[in-house]
């Protein structure tokens, strides 16, 4: 199971102004999950997010139906870490049929387009693509 | 009462040495009175994992950007945001940031538009700042809030709309995107999402000339004789022209401008900052694709 359903999440991000929200999107930034060494060493498995401004690669596993999620930037790309260590704790460890109903309008919903603006939201919305289009790839 | 310039020999050969310090520069200078260090990064939490001791944090979008009109924001509120981050008018404000001063330049050509008499360029940006194992601290500065007079910004020197775009033909463009953006293949990969812009290519008549091309391994500008080579004989610029420089959405361009403007002291350089993400979506306006600048349309 994920560490946090999407609606808990929203929560925390929807009760505190918009400085703290850059600082726990910072958070979970800094606990963005490591890289396995399987895909350390082998980059070509991993898949381009283009939407994003900063590189992040990232890779969907599904074993007996669970989804599990990889993902790699580098640290000075602290956002777009964030993005993807809220998603990771939302979405690994979800059924396939729970990742593809999972609400694309979820980076809307956490309240962080005001804090760093719509465009760079964007990037959130396409890493999401991808995990579904992957997963349902995948199934 | 501005501080007194960086005199650095690389930067004497510039047209307008004063706009840049380099590392060595700020670091002595660090704490003077007067003097203000700007962080600009693309990233909007860069900042927070650690800047430069008593830098403040302006975000191109969130700060300068309005919230609700694309363009940027309003006199007031570019006045109080400068009080705000401990910068008066007469402030010696230096800029730094990520990806080779991307948003740092675009962040100075702002200060510009609103007339900021001295901001200057980290040459190389942070990225050269933190290579030379230069301290970063997370610590909060101290701000003793300023007094910026609210001052009227002018759009018509360093800045071009659309309408300037389609009365400039005869004159150079510069597109400072990756050759793929110009090209117009980056807006059509299948099962991908869309881009911002709706079509994909390049301004008719624009030399492509990315901007990476402007900086050196650490990020810093090459050398003037070096940047005449490229704008000069490579992207065939005159003395004398009436250049307009554009990219996706101004920030790299804002970056060329610089170079254009301070570095080879061209005095007629203004920046597209409605840039692709508006070009490839208008209707009706000239678009080529594929590798070469293409002809300018006929006006009747």
């Amino acid at each position: 199971m994920p560490t946090e359903t999407a609606e808990d999440l929203i929560e925390d991000f929807q009760a505190i102004g918009v400085k703290d929200r850059l600082n726990l999107l910072l958070e979970f930034s800094e606990n963005l999950p490591q890289l396995p060494a399987r895909y350390a060493d082998h980059p070509d498995l991993l898949e381009r997010v283009e939407e994003c401004q900063s590189p992040i690669y990232l890779f969907v596993e599904v074993t007996n139906g669970v989804v599990h999620l990889f993902f790699t930037a580098p640290a000075e790309a602290p956002t777009t870490r964030g993005f993807a260590s809220i998603l990771h704790s939302v979405i690994d460890g979800l059924s396939v049929a729970d990742v593809l109903r999972f609400d694309d309008d979820f980076p809307s919903k956490i309240g962080l387009t005001e804090a760093v603006s719509p465009l760079r939201i964007r990037g959130m919305r396409g890493m999401l693509a991808r995990i579904k289009r992957q997963v349902s790839e995948k199934r | 009462m501005s501080i007194e310039f960086d005199p650095s020999a690389k930067f004497s050969e510039y047209a307008h040495p004063e706009v840049l310090v380099s590392t060595d520069w700020l670091s002595q200078n660090l704490g003077r009175e007067g003097l203000v260090v700007v962080e600009s990064d693309e990233d909007v939490l860069l900042y927070e994992t650690g800047h430069i001791p008593g830098a403040v944090k302006i975000d191109w979008h969130t700060d300068l950007n309005d919230p609700v009109l694309r363009d940027y924001v309003s006199d007031e509120a570019f006045a109080a945001l400068l009080s705000s981050k401990g910068i008066n008018r007469d402030t010696t404000v230096v800029i730094y940031g990520d990806k080779s001063n991307w948003w740092a330049s675009y962040a100075l050509w702002v200060f510009k538009l609103y007339g900021h008499p001295d901001v200057r360029l980290l040459d190389g940006g942070r990225d050269k700042w933190i290579a030379e194992g230069r301290e970063l601290t997370k610590d909060e500065p101290l701000i003793v809030t300023g007094d910026y007079p609210v001052t009227k910004r002018d759009d018509s020197t360093l800045r071009a709309f659309r309408d300037d775009i389609l009365k400039h033909w005869g004159n150079p463009l510069i597109d400072v995107r990756s050759p793929e953006e110009y090209s117009g293949e980056r807006t059509h990969m299948p099962a991908y999402p869309e881009e911002g812009a709706l079509r994909g290519g390049h301004i008719p008549t624009a030399a492509s000339v990315p901007w990476a091309k402007a900086v050196g391994t650490d990020g810093a500008y090459k050398s003037r004789a070096e940047l005449e080579e490229i704008y000069l004989t490579g992207a065939g610029l005159k003395d004398g022209d009436n250049v307009i420089a554009y990219c996706r959405i101004g920030e790299r361009s804002s970056h060329t401008w610089f170079a254009l403007n301070y570095l080879l002291g061209f005095k007629n350089v203004r920046n597209y900052d409605g840039s692709w993400t508006e070009w490839g979506s208008l209707v009706g306006v000239p678009i080529v694709k594929g590798a070469e600048p293409g002809l300018a349309p006929k006006v009747s």
